[in-house]
């Protein structure tokens, strides 16, 4: 027996930090290999690039502050950073992006700020947003899915990913991207959805980044997630309001030129920002009324972006601008304290008996 | 009986606080026991909240069970009684269960093995008592709160007639983890603690008694359902197990949807809670005449090897507890008196059970669960399980930051330190500390912004007073002055007119 006297509590719950990151690596696996089958080697070793870029950086970091790295490294929040980024890249990157991207979401986003649970802004974000606005010709090259059997092997895979050079047959654009770009040449919607998406689009049969096109296998993980407490319903739910909504309005008066609330939901990011990216718990509100209103004004940033911006796909952006706002939503939506009104003030005393009658 | 259920729509609102692992059996299952006599008994003087009691026996004195060992001093006190027969060996500081660890004043009393009742002064009808007596003889009896605050009952009776009480609540909760002893109790002298709440009822005006237990307790309910049958104003009602049901403010909130006042006592809304083992000690000191000299309490952790609800001297040290309850069969990583939750950590076996000692707990490393703290993720967690409403998170990271003002501005002074945060974090901040800490560290300023506001007060009164005796001393220069120049002239003038009146034309 030690003589330290322990303050209270002594029981503690089961749950740790390592554990929830493996958790949410648990979900995240099915869109990830569902990613893999279809874009084939190059998105494996671009997902394993970035997981290794970023945990390397984490390292160097915590070295560099003079801070003990194996424990912090061991919570598993850096490599849920690379996991992330390189889901929300284009599957058939340059190696040098990778590394980049990661660098990026490890040191200006994450360790500038102080380390885990001191960002203000999505790692993984800030990575891939920096990418698209420095390399765009790079960051939206798509391309079409191929099966794994089909496609590439390994040491074409490592060319791909050495040279960044995507052979021109396997070049495809993405929905968003398509759409945008035919409204832009004035193109009715009908006519430019017409044959974009190929049947088995939603588990992942189309053009996008590596983890966002099987919306289907996302909403499985954010499901498991859910189910497991690790992250709550108001974030994914005021996500997809806040895009869904005004997206519904806008298709219900005038469908030729503006997207469906389901193409919306399903492609692009939007399912893997409502359960993955705007979920963070360190870049999101802790207080109930504050999620909601991160989450539908992101879902509602994203629209804006994705109908009246310069990108085709506005997830990043919106999540990022939200990130900014979170601060501020902490301290001004705080829960009403037991026993007080929600300015702060001691409620009045009511007797047990007039509750009664 | 009348039939209450608390409302599904209340339940469902509700969405505060968290479920650890009950672990309450074996002991709960198992019928209580007598601890028996220890070779000697440690009765602490401050075991009760408020001011510690004044011994009132010497060295050397034989006193029998239930004798007065300690008078209460000052408003809010309880007196003690012998636990046993015996004698006084010493009166001076023993280890004892506090935070700080440190030791405090005790009477250390040897029992002479016979345990021989002094007199007792019961009533066959209690219930016919007035209001006063009852509160007279509760107090008399040295009875406190016995789920762990330890606050003197007699004071919280006679609240009634100032406070309108109108409802009093048995609190049968028993929502810390391990801790069965309620619940052994309630299935044990079910009628007896109901006859004990009818008396508080009686004391504090009140008309109606709401019992509440957690519905993982349904031996206890249903004992106290028989026991309450006959009284039309007695209902026994099932509530959702949750931890911290037991704390009064939750409790009235989830029996009764009052939400008591921030900053205010459960009776300005006319409500008291009680727990059950006041109300046997009411019962026992009101219908035998017995002081309040033993307790149940529960032995658990996973280092006890029969876990057992003992019937407890007071007085007696944890480690007569383990021998009873087969000793230890494992080294503990902690020793706890009291739940795990709320209770304080310990390093001695020879601390005494005292009257609000619910527990004793000998933890596993395994069920303690400690690890290093990490960094806060901001998971929200403990937002979530906060009973009150407030962000723990952002408390402890203004603390962190020493911005203790600021912590105090969102909410830290409404704290319940239920440890339902610190439960359930992640990555093992310990925020109950934090929060012990900067309340501390508050008060201590609060203290020396007094003190200077004091020494300003009087260095400003000195500082006037010497003006004052100053200036009166001027004045009475001035007037003294005055005074002068007035009689000589007066006496110059008189001297003028007597020369006129001597020389006339």
């Amino acid at each position: 027996m030690n003589d330290v006297v322990h303050a209270s509590p002594h029981a503690l719950a089961r749950r740790t930090s390592s554990q929830i990151m493996g958790l949410v690596m648990l979900a995240l696996l099915p869109a990830t290999l569902a990613g893999f089958w279809h874009f084939g080697w190059p998105a494996f070793c671009l997902w394993l690039v970035c997981i290794v870029a970023c945990v390397l950086c984490e390292a160097i970091c915590l070295q560099w502050s003079g801070r003990r790295v194996l424990p912090v490294l061991s919570d598993g929040s850096a490599a849920l950073t690379g996991w992330l980024l390189a889901l929300s890249l284009p599957p058939w990157a340059p190696w040098w992006l990778a590394v980049l991207g990661s660098a990026f979401a490890i040191v200006l986003a994450k360790q500038v700020f102080g380390g885990l649970g001191c960002n203000v802004f999505n790692p993984a974000m800030v990575g891939r947003t920096i990418l698209l606005v420095s390399f765009p010709v790079q960051m939206t090259q798509w391309v079409s899915p191929l099966l794994l059997s089909q496609g590439t092997d390994l040491a074409q895979a490592i060319s791909i990913g050495l040279s960044g050079a995507v052979p021109d047959a396997y070049t495809s654009a993405s929905l968003l991207g398509h759409v945008k770009t035919e409204l832009g040449r004035g193109i009715g919607l009908a006519d430019a959805m017409q044959g974009v998406l190929p049947a088995g689009a939603w588990l992942g049969g189309r053009a996008g980044s590596l983890g966002e096109t099987s919306s289907l296998l996302i909403l499985l993980g954010g499901g498991f997630l859910v189910l497991k407490r690790v992250i709550g319903l108001r974030i994914p739910l005021g996500f997809m309001a806040g895009l869904c909504l005004p997206a519904a309005i806008a298709h219900a008066l005038a469908p030729d030129a503006f997207l469906p609330p389901l193409a919306h939901l399903l492609s692009g990011g939007a399912m893997l920002g409502a359960f993955f990216i705007a979920t963070d718990y360190v870049t999101s509100p802790s207080a109930p009324f504050g999620q909601w209103i991160f989450a539908v004004g992101a879902g509602l940033l994203t629209w804006l972006i994705r109908t009246w911006g310069g990108y085709p796909e506005g997830v990043g952006f919106a999540v990022l601008l939200m990130n900014a706002a979170t601060p501020l939503l902490d301290m001004w939506a705080r829960p009403r304290i037991f026993g007080r009104s929600l300015g702060g003030k001691a409620l009045p005393a009511r007797r047990a008996r007039e509750s009664v009658r | 009986m009348a039939h209450i259920v608390i409302p599904p729509i209340r339940r469902l609102l509700a969405r505060w606080g968290v479920h650890p692992d009950a672990r309450k059996y074996p002991a709960a299952g198992l019928a209580s026991l007598d601890a028996g006599l220890p070779p000697q008994l440690v009765v602490s003087l401050s075991q009760q909240a408020g001011a510690p009691a004044r011994p009132v026996v010497r060295v050397g004195d034989h006193v029998l069970r239930g004798a007065l060992l300690a008078e209460a001093s000052g408003a809010v006190s309880a007196p003690l009684h012998a636990p046993t027969s015996g004698t006084v060996i010493a009166i001076g500081d023993a280890p004892m269960a506090h935070p700080s660890g440190l030791p405090g004043a005790a009477i250390t009393l040897r029992p002479d093995g016979l345990d021989q009742w002094g007199e007792r002064i019961g009533h066959p009808y209690p219930i016919t008592l007035s209001p006063e007596e009852i509160a007279g003889r509760v107090s008399a009896a040295g009875i406190v709160g016995m789920g762990g605050a330890a606050f003197p009952s007699a004071l919280k009776l006679s609240l009634g007639k100032r406070s309108n009480i109108d409802t009093v609540i048995l609190n049968g909760s028993e929502c810390e983890p391990y801790l069965s002893c309620d619940d052994r109790l309630m299935q044990e002298c079910a009628a007896d603690i109901i006859e004990g709440a009818r008396l508080i009822l009686r004391a504090t005006g009140a008309t109606r008694l709401l019992v509440g237990i957690e519905d993982n307790k349904p031996e206890a309910i249903n004992a106290m359902k028989i026991a309450a049958h006959p009284y039309p104003e007695v209902s026994v009602i099932r509530m959702p197990s949750r931890y911290p049901m037991g704390s009064e403010r939750q409790l009235i909130h989830t029996l009764t949807g009052i939400e008591p006042p921030a900053g205010g006592r459960s009776a300005d809304v006319g409500v008291v809670a009680h727990n059950v083992g006041t109300a046997l000690a009411v019962y026992r000191a009101l219908r035998h005449g017995e002081p309040l000299t033993e307790r149940l309490v529960t032995v658990a952790g996973g280092a006890v090897t029969s876990p057992r609800n003992l019937r407890v001297r007071i007085g007696t040290p944890l480690s007569w507890l383990f021998a009873q309850c087969g000793g230890l069969r494992s080294v503990p990583a902690r020793l706890v008196v009291g739940g795990p939750m709320m209770g304080v950590g310990v390093s001695d076996v020879d601390i005494p059970v005292g009257k609000g000692t619910s527990g004793v707990l000998a933890l596993t490393p395994a069920e303690v669960g400690e690890r290093e703290p990490a960094a806060c993720i901001r998971c929200g967690s403990c937002v979530t399980a906060c009973p009150v409403g407030l962000m723990p998170l952002e408390m402890a990271a203004r603390i962190n930051a020493n911005e203790l003002g600021k912590a105090e501005d969102i909410g830290l002074g409404d704290c319940l330190t239920c440890g339902a945060c610190g439960f359930v974090c992640p990555s093992r901040i310990p925020l109950v500390q934090y929060f012990a800490h900067a309340r501390g560290e508050l008060r201590a300023r609060d203290r020396d912004r007094q003190r200077l506001e004091r020494v300003r007060q009087l260095t400003e009164a000195r500082a006037e007073r010497i003006e004052r005796a100053a200036r009166e001393k001027a004045e009475m220069h001035a007037r003294r002055k005055a005074e002068r120049a007035a009689a000589a002239e007066a006496q110059a003038r008189a001297k003028e007119k007597a020369e006129t009146e001597e020389n006339p034309a």
